[in-house]
């Protein structure tokens, strides 16, 4: 079975859909900033990557929009952006029966600000005052549900959660439920995680950038890397089978899901080292694909020395030293979480759409990471095959190859 | 006592279903048909109890089909309902 993607869906702090998204991406322009959601004065994290001038019931009734959180939103606005561009609004329409019709969203701290909320309630007001949509609201499983209930998408549903890898994971899972007879699936991940409780889970990791200047918090590759800034936003992507796509009459394809893998770290105590690169070269020979045919890579880009490391070090073991363009478009978004891969993968298929590696804004990579680093322009390219990794906290590592059409 | 605009008001908060128009007349209308599925109508009974201090119980409340029904309920006289 060969998997294509139909349809592309964004949200994100640097456009409202993929069009925006990607000319900014193109332009190099940055979405991050101090942020502006909450008096961030007090915290050590002093930037984001916040979706400005969102507002929900804009998208959806507000029926909804109370029993579900701000990642929630931002997941079924992309992902009905996502079905319209695929031509399969309504899915009715489509011919595909509704249990041939899935969701596979991945997300790394669901209902967060829903969440907060609801405990300031309790706190504040009595347990009597939080509401019966907290059942439904915070949990992992909610974007999926609520996508899924839209649209009638009644065929096999699922959620991943594995921090950063999420957005990947989601994408390889739903080609295993193509596999097994789905037609469509929804396949992305998002990220609502710039409320004050949420920030401060995050703040325990360690990796977080504590700058307050927006043009140098988040420079991966850097020799003064000095950690991450988080974003929020969605990705999504419409995977079908490429036979089942052409017999609905799609004629517009994105690309092909030609590789997955994911790996898992042994403990950092264990003397050996992380399995990035396992999982590249997993992807790859998933794929059939040779080394020397991946013509771009989207990173992972931590942002911390130590992660940028090992990064680095497994791109010059798989590709040699300077091998392969790299980017890292995040940049100018913030890293997402859940939805960081899955935007990612939806860059790198309009990268290939448009035969051009998007840039990475002012990041001058230190020379010992050997990296060929699209910097601050995008450079036109023959993009046939793109690989594109992630990296979640605690250990997952996730690579997807993708081809053109 | 609970009026039809207090419950309108009660209904507003918990979000209102694109073209349903809660200041029509939906007095005979089926909570359903406004939107509000069982979830909110759990949450329509605890904002209720919250400002009149009537409890519905939770199965109770689903089979108040219609704002009539909630309102002759909540409004009964004690030891009636």
């Amino acid at each position: 079975m060969t998997v294509v993607v139909t349809g592309l869906g964004v949200v994100a702090p640097t456009g409202a859909d993929v069009e925006e998204y990607w000319a900014n991406t193109l332009r190099g322009v940055s979405g991050i900033r101090p942020i502006s959601r909450f008096d961030a004065s007090t915290y050590q994290l002093r930037l984001a990557g916040e979706v400005v001038g969102f507002t929900a019931t804009d998208h959806m009734s507000s029926r909804l929009t109370v029993q579900t959180d701000r990642w929630t939103h931002f997941g079924m606005v992309a992902a009905e952006e996502a079905l319209k561009d695929a031509a399969a609004l309504p899915l009715a329409d489509t011919g595909i029966s509704d249990y041939e019709l899935a969701v596979v969203t991945a997300s790394s701290s669901a209902g967060n600000e829903f969440g907060q909320g609801e405990l300031g309630s309790l706190w504040s007001r009595g347990p009597q005052h939080v509401t019966t949509f907290q059942s439904i609201a915070w949990f992992y499983a909610a974007t999926t549900g609520q996508i899924s209930i839209r649209h009638g998408m009644r065929g096999p549903c699922g959620v991943l959660v594995s921090e950063q890898a999420g957005g990947l994971d989601a994408v390889g899972h739903a080609r295993r439920v193509l596999r097994a007879g789905a037609r469509l699936v929804v396949a992305g991940g998002g990220e609502a995680p710039l409320s004050p409780y949420a920030v401060v889970c995050q703040q325990a990791n360690g990796l977080l950038s504590t700058g307050a200047d927006p043009a140098t918090g988040y420079l991966p590759f850097a020799a003064d890397a000095s950690g991450y800034v988080p974003g929020e936003g969605a990705g999504m992507a419409i995977l079908e089978d490429e036979e089942s796509a052409r017999s609905r009459g799609v004629s517009r394809v994105y690309g092909r899901i030609a590789g997955y893998a994911a790996t898992f770290d042994p403990r950092p105590d264990s003397g050996r080292g992380p399995t990035l690169g396992r999982a590249a070269r997993l992807a790859l020979a998933d794929a059939g694909v040779d080394v020397t045919e991946v013509d771009a890579v989207f990173a992972d880009a931590g942002g911390t020395p130590e992660l940028d490391a090992a990064e680095s070090a497994a791109l010059r073991e798989l590709f040699g030293p300077r091998g392969v363009p790299v980017t890292a478009p995040k940049v100018t978004t913030g890293r997402l979480y859940a939805g960081g891969g899955a935007l990612d993968l939806v860059t790198a298929l309009l990268a290939i759409r448009d035969q051009v590696i998007p840039p990475t804004p002012r990041v001058h990579p230190a020379a010992e990471h050997g990296l060929d680093l699209v910097g601050e322009q995008p450079r036109p390219a023959r993009l046939r095959t793109v690989l594109v990794l992630a990296r979640g906290f605690g250990g997952f590592n996730s690579a997807v190859v993708v081809t053109a059409p | 006592m609970l009026t039809l605009d207090d419950l309108r008001e009660i209904m507003t908060t918990c979000g209102v279903e694109d073209g349903v128009d809660l200041y029509a007349d939906i007095t005979d209308v089926p909570m359903e048909d406004l939107g509000y599925d069982s979830l909110a109508r759990l949450q329509i009974a605890a904002l209720i109890k919250d400002r009149t201090a009537v409890a519905i119980a939770d199965d109770k409340v689903l089979e108040l089909e219609t704002p009539r029904e909630l309102l002759d309920f909540v409004n009964a006289p004690v030891g009636v309902a």
